[in-house]
C-alpha cells in the first residue's frame, strides 16, 4: 500500500495559482458589478404567495412554483443512493449494526433520542408551511435519527424487510410522481395544484419526501460505512 | 463595502480555495472536500444575492436555489465517497494517477 | 382522450422514463429487465408524436404547475428539442434491447436498469427545460446516472475512470451554477424566454457567460478538457459507452448552444466563438490522431468521439455572423449531433459484442472478424461511413452544410478542417476495418475461445443503429425542416 503525495509538483501548483487567480479576478469583479436594483421574483413571489398554499415565500417556490425543481432533486437523491448501493461491497444496503459493541450509555441515551428526533422532525415537517422547515429538514432529523441507532448498535428490526427498505427509499419520489400524474388526470398541468387542495397534497407529498430523504440519508450511511464489509474488504473479499 | 458584497466576494474566495485544492491535492479524499468548499462558496454567493438591495426582505429563489444545491451537493459528496472509498479497497491508494504515490517498503499491505 | 395526451406531451416524454426508473428500482432485477423494455417502447409513440406536434404548430410551452416562466419553470419544445428528444428515444430503445441481451439476468448488474431510466429521463428533462437553474438539476441527474453506470463493472480501471468523470462533472456543474447565481443577480430571471430580452453582455453578464461555458465545455469534454473521457467512455460497460458518446456529451452542448446562440445572441462576443472554433478544430485533429494510435476498439472508438465532438464547436464561429451561413451551420451542427449519434452508438455496441464474445477488444487480434462475426463487421463498416462522412450517410449531409456555412461566411478555413477530418476519420475507421475483413490471426488460440455467436438482438440493435446513420443521408430532409422549426431568430434570420 502506498501512501498518496500531500501536493502536486511545484509546476503543476503554480499552473494551478494562475488559473485560480484568472477565476477569483474574474469572478470578483462580476459580483461587485450586480447592481442593488433588480428586485428579481421577490415581487412575483409575493404576490402570487396567497394562491400557493402555504405561508412561507421559500417553501411555496420549493414545493410549488418551483415545485419541478423539487421533484428532480428527489430523483438526484435516489439516483445517488442506487449508485452508492452499486459500489458497496455487500451491495445490500441492509441495516446492520455499524458498531461492533454497543455501548450502553450510548445505547440508553439513542433509545431516549430516536422517539424525540421524529417527533422533532414532525414539528420541521409542519413548521414548513408557515417557517423555515419543511421535508428537507425534517427527513435529516430523521436520518440522523436512524444514523444514531445504527452507531448504538441496533440493528435493522427483523419487521423491515430489504423490500420495505427500498420501498422507503424510493415512496417519495413516487408519490410526488403520483401527485403530479394526477393533477394531470383531474384537467390541471403537471404539479398544478388545485387552490382548495394545494395545502394537503403539499402535506401529503411532504410527508412521503421526509420518509424517504430518512431511509436514503441512513442508507447512504450505512452502505459505505459497515465495518463488517470493511472488513471483508481487507481480507480481499467478494469481487 | 456592503453586505452583499461581503458575502459574494467570501464565497468567490471559498470557490477560488476548492478549485486549487481540486487541482493539486492528489488525495481523493481531498479533492471530494475540495469540490465541499467551492459549492459552499457558490452558495454565499447565492446568499449574498439575496440581499443585494439592502433594507428589503431577502429574495426568496437564492435561499431555494441553496436549498436545492445543498441537496444536490450532499447526494454527489456521497457517490463521490463511496468511489472513492471503493477505489481503495480495489487498488490499495486513494489516488487517481500511480505517480501520486509514494511506494513504500513494506508494499502489499 | 387525444386531446389531453397532446395537451400534456412534453410531461407525459419526461414522466414515461421517469415513473419506470423508480419502479424498476423498487421490485428489483427480475421486473427492471421488462419495465425498461416497456418504458422502452411507450417511448417512442410519444416521442414521435411530439415531432410531428411541433413541425404542424412550431414551439410548444408547457407551464409546469400552471404558473409560467418567470415565476415557475416553463417546458420548451422547438425544432432542436424536438429533434433531440427523437434520438434519445430510438437510440435508447436500441440500446435497451442490446442491454438486455449484454447483461443478461446477472445479479450484479441489476442496478443498470433503474440508473439507465433515470439516465434517459434526465437526458429528456434536459433537453425540454426552459429554465436556467432548472438545466443545473437536470445536468446534476445527467452526471451522476453516468458515472454510477460507468463504475457498474466494479473493475479498476472503470473505478478510476468514473471517479475522474465525476470530479470533472461537479466542477462543471458548479461553474455553471455560479454563471446562473450571477445572471439572477443582474437580470433578475433564471427563464430562458425572459432573459433573452434582458440579458446584457456588461462585467456581469460576460463574466457568467464564461464561467458557464468552462462549465459546460468540460462536461462535454472538448479539447483540452477532454481528459476524462476516453477511460470513463472505454471502460464502462458497452451499452453505457454507447449511451455517454451519443447522447450524454450532447446534454451540455445543446445547453451551451442554447445560451450563446439562443438567450445571449449579441452578448455573445465574436471573439470567444472563434476560441470555440479553433479548439473545436483542434479537437478533430487531436482526437483522430490519438485514436489512429490506439491498440484497443474501444480506446479508439472513444478518442473518435473526442474528434466528432469538435465537429459541434465549428457550429459557434459559422453561426455568430447570421445570415444563410448561420442556418446553414446550425442545421448542420444539429445533424452531426444525430447522425453522430447513431453511428457512434453502433460502433460501441458492436465494440462491446466482440468484448463480449471474445473475452478482448485488441485490434490485431480481431483479423478476419468479417467471417466469424458478419454483422457485427458490417456495423462497424455501415457507421464508419457516416464517420468519415462519405455519402448517402448522415455524416455526410452534415459536414455538407458545414462546409457550405463555411464559404458562404467567407471563412474557407473552416471547410479545410472538415474536409481534412474526414480524412482522418477515414484512416482510424480503415486501421479497424482492414484486420475486420482481412486474414485470421495465425495463431488460433483466440478462436478456439469463442463460445459462438452473440444473440441476435445484440448485434441486431447495433446494426439498425448503423443503418439508420446511413439512411438519415438519404432520408434526412423532414429533419433537417424540423430542426429549422421555430429556430433562434440569429439562425432564422429574423430580427429581434
Amino acid at each position: 500500500m502506498g501512501k498518496v503525495t500531500p501536493k502536486s509538483p511545484l509546476p503543476i501548483r503554480i499552473a494551478a495559482l494562475a488559473i485560480c487567480a484568472g477565476v477569483g479576478a474574474l469572478l470578483s469583479r462580476a459580483v461587485l458589478a450586480i447592481p442593488e436594483t433588480e428586485s428579481g421574483l421577490a415581487p412575483l413571489v409575493d404576490a402570487n404567495l396567497e394562491a400557493s398554499g402555504v405561508k412561507n415565500a421559500v417553501t411555496a417556490v420549493l414545493l410549488n412554483f418551483r415545485g419541478y425543481d423539487t421533484l428532480l432533486e428527489i430523483a438526484v437523491l435516489m439516483l445517488a443512493t442506487i449508485g452508492v448501493l452499486s459500489l458497496s461491497v455487500t451491495q445490500k444496503g441492509t441495516w446492520d449494526p455499524i458498531a461492533a459493541q454497543a455501548d450502553p450509555v450510548l445505547s440508553a441515551l439513542a433509545r431516549f433520542l430516536a422517539p424525540v428526533m421524529i417527533l422533532v422532525s414532525g414539528y420541521l415537517l409542519w413548521a414548513g408551511e408557515h417557517a423555515p422547515g419543511g421535508a428537507f429538514q425534517a427527513g435529516s432529523v430523521v436520518g440522523a435519527a436512524g444514523v444514531l441507532l445504527a452507531l448504538s448498535g441496533y440493528a435493522r428490526p427483523a419487521w423491515i424487510s430489504r423490500f420495505a427498505l427500498r420501498a422507503a427509499i424510493s415512496v417519495g419520489f413516487i408519490v410526488f410522481i403520483a401527485v403530479a400524474i394526477g393533477e394531470m388526470i383531474a384537467g390541471g398541468l403537471l404539479l398544478q395544484y388545485p387552490a382548495d387542495l394545494a395545502k394537503t397534497l403539499m402535506l401529503l407529498v411532504e410527508t412521503w419526501l421526509t420518509v424517504s430523504i430518512g431511509a436514503i440519508l441512513v442508507s447512504l450511511f450505512i452502505a459505505s460505512a459497515s465495518p463488517a464489509e470493511e472488513l471483508r474488504m481487507r481480507s480481499g473479499g467478494e469481487r | 463595502m456592503s453586505q452583499t458584497d461581503l458575502y459574494t466576494l467570501a464565497g468567490s474566495t471559498l470557490f477560488v480555495i476548492g478549485l486549487y485544492g481540486l487541482m493539486t491535492r492528489p488525495h481523493l479524499l481531498h479533492k471530494v472536500l475540495a469540490l465541499n468548499i467551492s459549492s459552499a462558496g457558490v452558495f454565499f454567493v447565492l446568499v449574498g444575492i439575496a440581499r443585494r438591495i439592502p433594507g428589503t426582505t431577502p429574495d426568496p429563489l437564492p435561499h431555494a436555489m441553496v436549498l436545492t444545491g445543498i441537496v444536490v451537493t450532499v447526494s454527489s459528496t456521497a457517490f463521490a465517497l463511496a468511489l472513492a472509498k471503493r477505489i481503495f479497497t480495489e487498488t490499495g491508494t486513494a489516488a487517481l494517477d500511480a505517480s501520486d504515490v509514494d511506494v513504500e517498503e513494506d508494499a502489499g499491505g | 382522450m387525444a386531446e389531453w395526451i397532446v395537451r400534456q406531451l412534453p410531461a407525459l416524454v419526461i414522466l414515461m422514463p421517469f415513473t419506470a426508473a423508480p419502479l424498476a428500482y423498487l421490485l428489483g432485477a427480475k421486473f427492471g429487465r421488462p419495465i425498461a423494455l416497456v418504458s422502452a417502447l411507450l417511448s417512442q409513440p410519444l416521442a414521435l408524436l411530439l415531432a410531428i406536434r411541433v413541425s404542424r404548430v412550431g414551439t410548444l410551452r408547457y407551464e409546469v404547475g400552471g404558473w409560467g416562466g418567470p415565476l415557475g419553470i416553463d417546458l420548451v419544445v422547438d425544432g432542436v428539442a424536438a429533434v433531440m428528444v427523437l434520438v434519445t428515444t430510438v437510440v435508447g430503445l436500441f440500446v435497451t434491447v442490446y442491454a438486455l441481451g449484454y447483461f443478461g439476468d446477472r445479479e450484479r448488474y441489476r442496478f443498470f436498469w433503474p440508473l439507465w431510466l433515470f439516465l434517459w429521463g434526465s437526458l429528456l428533462a434536459l433537453f425540454l427545460s426552459g429554465d436556467i437553474f432548472n438545466l443545473y438539476v437536470c445536468l446534476e441527474l445527467v452526471s451522476m446516472s453516468a458515472v454510477a453506470l460507468v463504475g457498474l463493472t466494479l473493475s479498476r480501471e472503470a473505478l478510476v475512470a468514473a471517479m475522474r468523470y465525476m470530479l470533472a462533472a461537479i466542477l462543471g456543474s458548479l461553474f455553471y451554477l455560479l454563471g446562473v447565481a450571477l445572471i439572477y443577480g443582474a437580470f433578475g430571471s433564471v427563464d430562458m424566454q425572459t432573459l433573452r430580452e434582458v440579458i446584457r453582455g456588461d462585467t456581469t453578464g460576460q463574466a457568467a457567460l464564461a464561467l458557464m461555458t468552462v462549465g459546460l465545455v468540460l462536461k462535454t469534454a472538448l479539447f483540452p478538457l477532454h481528459f476524462w473521457l476516453p477511460p470513463a467512455h472505454s471502460n464502462a460497460p458497452s451499452p453505457v459507452s454507447a449511451v455517454l458518446s451519443a447522447l450524454v456529451v450532447k446534454g451540455s452542448f445543446y445547453i451551451l448552444v442554447r445560451l450563446w446562440v439562443d438567450v445571449a445572441q449579441t452578448a455573445a462576443f465574436p471573439g470567444a466563438s472563434t476560441v470555440l472554433g479553433v479548439l473545436g478544430a483542434t479537437a478533430i485533429f487531436w482526437g483522430s490522431i490519438q485514436a489512429l494510435r490506439q491498440e484497443r476498439l474501444k480506446m479508439l472508438v472513444a478518442y473518435s468521439t473526442v474528434a466528432q465532438i469538435g465537429y459541434l464547436f465549428l457550429m459557434f464561429p459559422l453561426v455568430t455572423g447570421g445570415g444563410p451561413a448561420a442556418a446553414d451551420a446550425w442545421t448542420g451542427g444539429v445533424f452531426h449531433a444525430v447522425s453522430h449519434a447513431l453511428a457512434k452508438s453502433a460502433m460501441f455496441l458492436a465494440a462491446g459484442t466482440v468484448l463480449a464474445r471474445f473475452g478482448h477488444d485488441r485490434i490485431e487480434g480481431l483479423g478476419g472478424l468479417s467471417r466469424r462475426a458478419p454483422a457485427t463487421a458490417m456495423t462497424f463498416g455501415l457507421a464508419g461511413v457516416t464517420m468519415m462522412g462519405l455519402p448517402p450517410s448522415g455524416g455526410f449531409v452534415a459536414k455538407w452544410q458545414m462546409i457550405r456555412a463555411s464559404i458562404e461566411s467567407g471563412q474557407w478555413w473552416w471547410a479545410v478542417v472538415v474536409v481534412a477530418g474526414g480524412l482522418l476519420a477515414a484512416a482510424y475507421v480503415f486501421k479497424v476495418l482492414g484486420p475486420f475483413f482481412g486474414r485470421e490471426p495465425e495463431a488460433m488460440d483466440e478462436a478456439d475461445l469463442d463460445p459462438g455467436p452473440s444473440p441476435w438482438t445484440m448485434e441486431g440493435a447495433a446494426l439498425a443503429l448503423a443503418l439508420g446513420s446511413l439512411v438519415l443521408g438519404v432520408l434526412g430532409q423532414p429533419l433537417l425542416d424540423l430542426i429549422m422549426v421555430s429556430a433562434p431568430a440569429l439562425v432564422a434570420g429574423v430580427t429581434p
